[in-house]
C-alpha cells in the first residue's frame, strides 16, 4: 500500500529513458539513495543527466551518491490544475533546490508541509524519499522539507 | 559588421490573417486556416498565389509545405524550412530563415506562416491524462510541473526575487495589451477591458502569475510574404525591410531539469546583442515593440535583456503610461498581443510590427520607422527581429 503522497495519485508515472541514461537515478531513489552524475575525468558535477561531461567532454561519467540537502533556489505555487489528477488538489508548492555539496546542481521537487506556507528562497531543505509502491511500475520521488523539522 | 548580414536585403510586402477565434471555436480545420492566411497575405501583397516558391514556419507546425504547395498548385517549391523547437520562440527565427533563403537566392517569394486549431488538436496548457513519462518530463510531471506556465514560473520567480520586482510591473504589461486590444476590432478581447482592480482580483494560475499574466490559447492563422528588397517597391503596400534577425540562447540554456547556469533570464542575453549589431541600432532607436507574452514575467525579462531598461529600473519603467501608444516611451504590444489580440503563437506580433511601419495599426505610433519583435521568452531557441521603413536604409 502506498503511503500518503504529497500530490494525489494519477499523475504521469516516471520511467527511465529507454536509452538507460537516467536509470541509475531512478534505481537509486527506490533504495533511498540520491545519485547524480559526476565526471570521472574532471570531477564536474552534472544534472540533469547527459551522456557527456559538459566541461571536459569525457564520456566517462560516473554516478555518485550525495547527501540530500540543499537550499531553495526558486519556487512556484500552482493553483490551476493542468492535469485531471489535480482537479481536487488545490494549491501545491514546487521548489527548485540548489545543492552546494554537489557543485550547485539543481533538483526539482515539492516542498512538503502546508501548501499555503511561505516559501523562503535561500532556506535550507532536506530530501525526503516518497515511494509510490502501487504505481505501475513502482517509483520513488525525491521531495524536500525545511531542515530541522 | 562584416558583409555577411541580412540588413536591408529582404522586405515583408504582404501580411494576412484569418479571423481570430477562442480556442476550439474555429469553424475551419487547421489546414484550411493556413490556406486562408496565405491567400490573405497574397491579396495584401497584390500577388498571384502561384508566385510563392517557399514556406517557413516554427514549433512543428502541422501544415506541411509540400501539401500547401500542392493544394495551392504552385509551379515549384524551392524552399521549405522548420525552425527547431522553442515553441513561440521560433517566430522571428522563421522570418530569419525565410529571409536568409531570399537573400541568398534560394527562393524569391517565401511565406512565413503559423496555423493553430486547438479544438482539432491538444491545447498547450492542458496535460494529457495518465500514462508514463521519461526523460525531462519524468523530472517535472510527477511534481505537478506540466504546463508551460508551470515550467517557466520557476524562472520568473527567481528573477523577481533577485531584482525585487513589484507585482505592478507584471500588471503594467497585461494592462498595456488589454488597453491596445480595445482599439483593435480583430482582437479576441476587444470590448473586454481590463483595469488594475480586475487584474489584482484575478485568480492565480501559478504564483507569481495570475490569469491575466498568461496568454490566451486561440485558433487562427497568420502569414507574411518575404521578397528581395530590390523588388519591394513593386508591391502596393509600404515595404517593411528586415534590418536584423537573431536566434539562439545563451550558454547551456537547455541544461536539463532547470540547470541553465543563467537561470533567471528570458534566454536573450546573447541573442539581443547579435540583433542590435546586425541592425546597427541601439534600444533607444526602437519606435515600437511587440514582445511575445507567454507570460508577463517573460516580457519583463525580454525588455531587460534587449536593453530597454536595467533590471533595477523595471519597477519604475513598467507603468502603463510608458507602454501605451501613441505617446508612451516604449509602446508595447499595440494590437493586444498574445494576451488580448490573439495567441497566434506570436506571429500576429510580426503582422502588427509591419502594420506600424505602414501606418495601419489601430494603435498607431506616429512616425514609426523602427519596429521590433521579440519572440517567445524563456524557451530555447528564442529569436527577435527588427523591421525598418525605407528611410532606415538610407
Ligand atoms: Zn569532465
Amino acid at each position: 500500500m502506498t503511503a500518503a503522497t504529497y500530490l494525489r495519485p494519477g499523475l504521469p508515472v516516471p520511467v527511465p529513458e529507454n536509452d538507460g541514461l537516467d536509470a541509475p537515478y531512478w534505481e537509486g531513489t527506490r533504495r533511498g539513495e540520491l545519485r547524480v552524475q559526476r565526471c570521472k575525468a574532471c570531477g564536474t558535477w552534472q544534472w540533469g543527466p547527459e551522456w557527456i561531461c559538459h566541461k571536459c567532454l569525457s564520456f566517462d561519467i560516473g554516478w555518485q551518491t550525495i547527501e540530500g540537502r540543499g537550499r531553495i533556489y526558486s519556487w512556484e505555487r500552482p493553483w490551476h490544475p493542468a492535469h485531471p489528477a489535480l482537479k481536487e488538489q488545490g494549491p501545491y508548492i514546487v521548489v527548485l533546490v540548489e545543492l552546494p555539496q554537489a557543485g550547485g546542481i539543481r533538483m526539482l521537487g515539492n516542498l512538503l508541509g502546508d501548501p499555503r506556507q511561505d516559501v523562503r528562497i535561500g532556506a535550507e531543505v532536506e530530501a525526503v524519499f516518497e515511494p509510490h509502491d502501487d504505481a505501475k511500475p513502482p517509483f520513488t520521488l525525491v521531495q524536500w522539507r525545511y531542515s530541522g523539522r | 559588421m562584416s558583409g555577411r548580414t541580412l540588413r536591408g536585403k529582404v522586405a515583408i510586402v504582404g501580411i494576412g490573417e484569418t479571423t481570430y477565434y477562442r480556442h476550439g471555436k474555429s469553424p475551419d480545420p487547421e489546414f484550411k486556416l493556413a490556406l486562408k492566411a496565405v491567400l490573405a497575405a497574397c491579396a495584401d501583397a497584390g500577388i498571384e498565389p502561384r508566385r510563392i516558391d517557399g514556406f517557413a514556419s516554427y514549433s512543428n507546425d502541422r501544415n506541411d509545405p509540400s501539401r500547401l504547395a500542392a493544394a495551392l498548385g504552385l509551379p515549384e517549391l524551392r524552399f521549405s524550412n522548420m525552425q527547431w523547437g522553442g515553441g513561440g520562440g521560433g517566430g522571428s527565427g522563421a522570418v530569419a530563415n525565410a529571409a536568409a533563403a531570399v537573400a541568398c537566392g534560394m527562393a524569391d517569394c517565401v511565406v512565413v506562416f503559423r496555423a493553430l486549431a486547438q479544438g482539432q488538436f491538444q491545447r498547450f496548457g492542458a496535460a494529457p491524462p495518465g500514462g508514463t513519462v521519461s526523460g525531462e518530463p519524468a523530472f517535472n510531471a510527477p511534481y505537478g510541473v506540466m504546463s508551460p506556465a508551470q515550467r517557466y514560473a520557476m524562472r520568473a520567480m527567481r528573477f523577481i526575487h533577485e531584482n525585487r520586482i513589484a507585482p505592478s510591473a507584471q500588471r503594467a504589461i497585461a494592462l498595456a495589451s488589454y488597453h491596445h486590444a480595445q482599439r483593435n476590432p480583430r482582437a479576441v478581447m476587444y470590448g473586454k477591458p481590463l483595469n488594475e482592480e480586475a487584474y489584482d482580483a484575478s485568480r492565480w494560475i501559478v504564483e507569481p502569475w495570475r490569469l491575466f499574466d498568461c496568454c490566451q490559447e486561440n485558433d487562427g492563422a497568420a502569414a507574411l510574404i518575404l521578397v528581395p528588397a530590390e523588388r519591394a517597391r513593386d508591391f502596393p503596400k509600404k515595404p517593411a525591410y528586415l534590418l536584423a534577425a537573431a536566434q539562439g540562447s545563451e550558454h547551456r540554456n537547455a541544461a536539463r531539469v532547470h540547470n541553465a547556469p543563467l537561470y533567471a533570464t528570458s534566454s536573450f542575453t546573447t541573442v539581443a546583442p547579435n540583433l542590435y549589431a546586425m541592425a546597427g541600432l541601439k534600444p533607444a532607436d526602437v519606435d515600437v515593440l511587440q514582445s511575445y507574452e507567454n507570460f508577463t514575467g517573460g516580457v519583463l525579462m525580454s525588455l531587460v535583456e534587449h536593453g530597454f531598461f536595467a533590471a533595477e529600473e523595471a519597477n519604475a519603467f513598467l507603468v502603463p503610461e510608458n507602454l501605451l501608444a501613441p505617446s508612451g516611451r516604449l509602446p508595447l504590444n499595440t494590437s493586444g498581443g498574445n494576451l488580448a489580440e490573439c495567441y497566434m503563437h506570436g506571429l500576429e506580433l510580426q503582422v502588427e510590427a509591419v502594420r506600424q511601419l505602414r501606418g495601419e495599426s489601430t494603435a498607431q505610433v506616429p512616425d514609426a520607422h523602427v519596429s521590433m519583435v521579440i519572440s517567445g521568452p524563456m524557451v530555447t531557441p528564442v529569436s527577435s527581429m527588427i523591421l525598418g521603413s525605407a528611410e532606415t536604409l538610407q
